[in-house]
């Protein structure tokens, strides 16, 4: 693949400047639910916001339902530490998003949607809402998109207010109820009983914002990039000790050794591929592919140079998490204020086997009985640090 | 008619489970065990869901509960997972094992105490879930000093931070279970807390006192106020004449705290306790419960009276009962408009209370200056009762100190006594008849039916019992929470001449069907008054029973903890079962209540003297 130009950056073309949003509505107002569902499932499309379920499923299984009103949600609470790919597709491809949750609409047979954007993005409401109001005076979104009667779509902007925990889909559904942002039980999920304990779609801001672009060029387009598992291409948000920070777009399966080199971080001595919640990558991996079946992410890459202390990355992470647990659960809340603790005392006073041994079984109790992925992905950041960087710790203190 | 079932296996074992059942409920069906502890089986209800969080039965925060689901990635909380399809269940693997003890670590890295001298020493669910899981080490460390400072020990209910494990029972108790909603969750993460609107003491926050939150609280962290400290001194001083009335609610329930089946009633061994104890005198409180239903019956024939012959529209029915002071204190907090509607006639306890410091007093030759009069009642709301500033119409405070079921146990095992194997012995004169219109307080619908068996005999002039069979009014018993009866008043008889102060004749009631609701637990007191400020059925009810606890007092916050609906139902058998064993079953004959108005107020009820003694006033508190 060659290297094309970064919208806005030297280097890396984006799809979604090439892409019509309004052809692709156009497109799916011909279209029939089932149909809509064939194609977004065709295209291989998965969540980008992180957890990766196949959107189409997910479309088909709120379809299944029979309450209403149905709700399609755009989780724009972009809380991943290094992710800001969807600020930018907020800003600049804003169309494709409407016009994504659009589709969605049309596929589930839900006529309301709800943006549910960060706190921290509030500069961006203004804009937002102008944008909507454009596309209801054309007549693309309203009661009767593209004059179609039976295609009936709108949207109302929400806020978040500031919990990283609102980025997990059923925590953001309880803060739109006016209630703590608190994550639920898994079951029953959000397409069956959501948003008020009616049938909800989830999706990621990027997520929508390839809908339009699969329909007009095609699934096989998007399904020709990328891996067999991991079909399409992403966003990542590239920020830390490089060069060239920025949003780039790759296709799955591209290798992070790849990305270093055009971002201008050949030289790092680790890479964060997830955020906070993901992995830490040593130089000796770089090799790795970015895809859902080998280094899984929702676009945040940050780049750690040679002079950095991994362990004051890890204690940086484990604080985010002590502070960011809703605090429901006890592997969760109180798991990340010991590990944290546990960090700060082996930065002064190095590791023994003993509490290393006690560390990973707390971690391993962490990933396997929180309630919720926030819980169950935050000691991730520790451990791959733990594995490779423990050179970073002093000596055991005797 | 074929059920549709689904069929699950759990640690081998083949089961088949109505859909929608959890993973936990159908474990229990089949003898298996999984610990939990955030889990109460009066939280984790579809209706209690319904209320409040749409369809999350289970807050699941402990992560106790954990079983092994084949093909999911993390271990699953049985307590919340409903069955909806076939699946493989284990409850023990290395990682389920791995992770309780971790689990039950953390909790104690943030438990500051020692068990020895904690309130709760025996029977803290935390204490016996470390027991249970071998939990010998404390790998996360404990905490060297409290994490929270310990509030002001006035309050009523005592909150100890340092013990809580943000369970949140005490929340889903207070908000949902009882729609009082005085304590909520604040901050997250590492600021995670429990706590009141504005971080307010208690004592200061709309809390109702009804202790519904202590009697779920599985640690130590929620409690009552300790008064027997200040009882044992009261005893030791020879100075004073130290009395007691009980209630019929402990009586069916201490016996839980000395390793009783629930439902075991330990009425006149407990007498024996208490005079062991040191208490000079141990009065029956049915004896005020019959007094309250002859002031409040008659206060019930005056308003009925007024509404239908007077035709005042001031009447302000139906009338609600006043012998909750979780209720009352309620009322006064969220429907403060509808205060009139309150019977102005105290509790059994405080017109006990008034009496002996008045009436019993002369009659023995007291000073009542040195009577302590103190009460066991099965609930942590009748300390404020009785701190009450306008209960004080003896002259002094009417009760002075009003002890749970859990104290007076406490005080009894200080001093050592085996209290199922005691010998029995009678109450004391002159408020000493046991009867089973005073007993029948204790449940839900009691005294409602303690007052139609008055109002019933008096306006009819024939036995309940051609009514009723056995006297026993079937319509009004039962455990949902709102419930309705009427009765139809086919004939009527003379006025009796206790109550010929009040009205001429009974005449203006023939053929009147006296509708009557009762309703217990506050979330169904709520359902009542929304009911009654929009114009629904049960405005038009005459006489409403109103317990702010579930159960009634027999499940009340003062009572043995654990608590259970099976719990509750045992001590209610218990109540009825000593109902149909006393001699004396109606209010108007009991020798010891008639007497007292021939010899002391001299006058029937609800005339000037009694009104003094034995009516209040309430306070609006919005």
């Amino acid at each position: 693949m060659d290297v094309k130009t970064v919208h806005g950056f030297v280097g890396n073309k984006l799809s979604f400047a090439d892409a019509s949003a309004d052809a692709g509505l156009k497109l799916a107002e011909a279209m029939d639910a089932e149909a809509l569902i064939a194609k977004v499932s065709a295209s291989g499309l998965r969540g980008r916001g992180g957890a990766g379920f196949p959107t189409g499923m997910k479309w088909k299984f709120a379809r299944a339902e029979t309450r209403t009103p149905k709700y399609i949600i755009c989780n724009a609470d972009e809380g991943e530490p290094g992710t800001f790919k969807d600020r930018l597709i907020l800003t600049d491809f804003p169309d494709l998003v409407f016009a994504g949750m659009a589709v969605a609409g049309k596929a589930a047979g839900a006529e309301k949607g709800i943006l549910y954007l960060r706190a921290e993005y509030a500069w961006l409401r203004p804009h937002l809402e102008e944008v909507l109001e454009r596309r209801r005076k054309a007549g693309l979104l309203g009661a009767a998109i593209l004059g179609n009667k039976a295609f009936s779509f709108d949207v109302e902007i929400r806020m978040g207010s500031g919990a990283y925990i609102c980025g997990e889909e059923t925590a953001l559904i309880e803060s739109l109820e006016g209630k703590r942002g608190e994550a639920r039980n898994r079951m029953p999920f959000p397409v069956q009983a959501g948003y008020l304990g009616l049938p909800t779609v989830v999706n990621n801001v990027e997520t929508f914002a390839w809908v339009p672009c699969i329909l007009q060029m095609g699934p096989e387009w998007f399904s020709s990039m990328g891996t067999q598992k991991s079909p399409g291409a992403r966003l990542f948000s590239v920020s830390g000790d490089c060069t060239r920070p920025g949003v780039y777009e790759y296709p799955f399966g591209t290798a992070l050794r790849r990305l270093l080199a055009d971002v201008g971080g050949e030289n790092a001595k680790a890479v964060q591929v997830g955020g906070a919640s993901g992995v830490c990558v040593p130089s000796a991996q770089f090799d790795r592919k970015l895809a859902f079946e080998d280094l899984a992410t929702g676009g945040s890459i940050i780049v750690f140079g040679q002079e950095r202390d991994m362990f004051a990355v890890a204690e940086n992470f484990q604080h985010f998490f002590a502070e960011e647990s809703c605090g429901q659960c006890v592997p969760c809340r109180i798991g990340n204020v010991r590990l944290h603790e546990a960090i700060v005392r082996m930065r002064e006073d190095g590791l023994d086997v003993d509490t290393a041994r006690t560390l990973r079984q707390l971690a391993a109790t962490m990933q396997a009985a929180s309630k919720c992925g926030l819980g169950q992905s935050s000691p991730n950041a520790f451990l791959s640090i733990l594995d490779n960087f423990a050179g970073d710790l002093p000596p055991r203190k005797q | 008619m074929t059920v549709e079932t689904v069929a699950i296996t759990i640690d081998g074992k083949e089961l088949k489970v109505a859909p929608g059942t959890t993973i936990l409920q159908a474990a229990r069906k089949a003898g298996l065990h999984i610990p939990t502890l955030c889990h109460h089986d009066d939280l984790c209800t579809e209706a209690l869901a319904a209320s409040g969080r749409g369809k999350v039965t289970a807050p699941s925060n402990c992560r106790l509960c954990l079983v092994e689901v084949e093909g999911q990635r993390t271990l699953q909380a049985s307590c919340a997972l409903p069955i909806t399809g076939p699946m493989t269940v284990r409850t023990t693997s290395t990682a389920i094992r791995h992770a309780r003890r971790d689990i039950l670590e953390l909790m104690m890295s943030e438990h500051y105490g020692d068990c020895a001298v904690c309130r709760r020493n025996g029977t803290c669910e935390l204490q016996q879930l470390c027991a249970e899981y071998g939990v010998d080490t404390e790998r996360f460390g404990r905490p060297e000093a409290p994490l929270f400072a310990l509030e002001n020990s006035d309050n009523i209910i005592v909150r100890d931070m340092n013990k809580c494990v943000l369970c949140r029972r005490c929340i889903r108790t207070c908000a949902l279970y009882q729609g009082v909603s005085a304590l909520t969750s604040e901050g997250r993460g590492d600021h995670s807390g429990i706590t009141t609107f504005m971080d307010r003491e208690m004592m200061d926050a709309w809390c109702i006192n009804c202790g519904q939150c202590v009697n779920r609280c599985p640690t130590g962290a929620l409690t009552e106020r300790d008064d027997t400290p200040d009882i044992w001194l009261a005893i030791e001083d020879p100075d004073k004449i130290v009395v007691i009335q009980t209630a019929p609610a402990p009586r069916a329930a201490v016996g839980e705290l000395f390793g009783c089946e629930p439902g075991t009633p330990l009425t006149f061994q407990m007498n024996t306790a208490l005079k062991r104890c040191g208490f000079d005198k141990v009065f029956d409180t049915n004896f005020s419960a019959d007094l309250t239903i002859l002031e409040e019956g008659a206060e019930l024939i005056s308003r009925l009276y007024k509404a239908v012959v007077l035709k005042d529209n001031n009447a302000a029915l139906p009338q609600f009962t006043s012998c909750s002071p979780g209720w009352i204190k309620f009322i006064e907090h969220f429907y403060p408009d509808y205060l009139p509607h309150l019977s102005s006639a105290k509790s059994p306890q405080q017109m006990m209370g008034a009496v002996i410091k008045t009436y019993l007093a002369e009659k023995n030759g007291w000073d009542p200056s040195k009577i302590v009069s103190v009460s066991l009642m099965p609930c942590t709301a009748k300390k404020f009762e009785a701190a009450r500033p306008e209960m004080d119409s003896s002259g002094f405070r009417d009760v002075d100190y009003a002890l749970t079921t859990r104290e007076i146990a406490r005080m009894f095992k200080q001093a050592g006594i085996d209290l199922p194997n005691l010998e029995k012995s009678s109450f004391d004169d002159p408020f000493g008849i046991p009867t089973g219109s005073g007993v029948i307080f204790a449940a839900t619908g009691g005294v409602m039916e303690a007052a139609l068996r008055t109002v019933i005999e008096v306006v009819t002039g024939e036995k309940v019992e051609s009514l009723f069979d056995k006297a026993n009014i079937v319509p009004v018993r039962g455990i949902e929470g709102v419930r309705v009866a009427e009765v139809t008043i086919d004939k009527v008889g003379p006025v009796p001449a206790i109550l010929s102060h009040l009205v001429p004749d009974f005449e203006w009631l023939r053929g009147v069907t006296v509708k009557v609701a009762m309703a217990h637990g506050t979330a169904n007191a709520i359902r009542v008054m929304q009911d009654i400020q929009e114009g629904g059925p049960l405005s038009q009810c005459h006489f409403i029973e109103f317990m702010a606890c579930p159960g009634g007092c027999l499940g009340g916050g003062g009572q043995p903890i654990p608590t259970s609906a099976e719990i509750r139902a045992a001590r209610a058998k218990a109540i009825y079962g000593e109902d149909a064993a006393y001699a004396v079953r109606k209010s108007h004959e009991n020798e010891d209540v008639l007497r007292i108005y021939r010899e002391f107020f001299k006058e029937g009820p609800c005339s000037h003297k009694s009104h003094e003694l034995l009516h209040t006033h309430y306070t609006e508190r919005g």
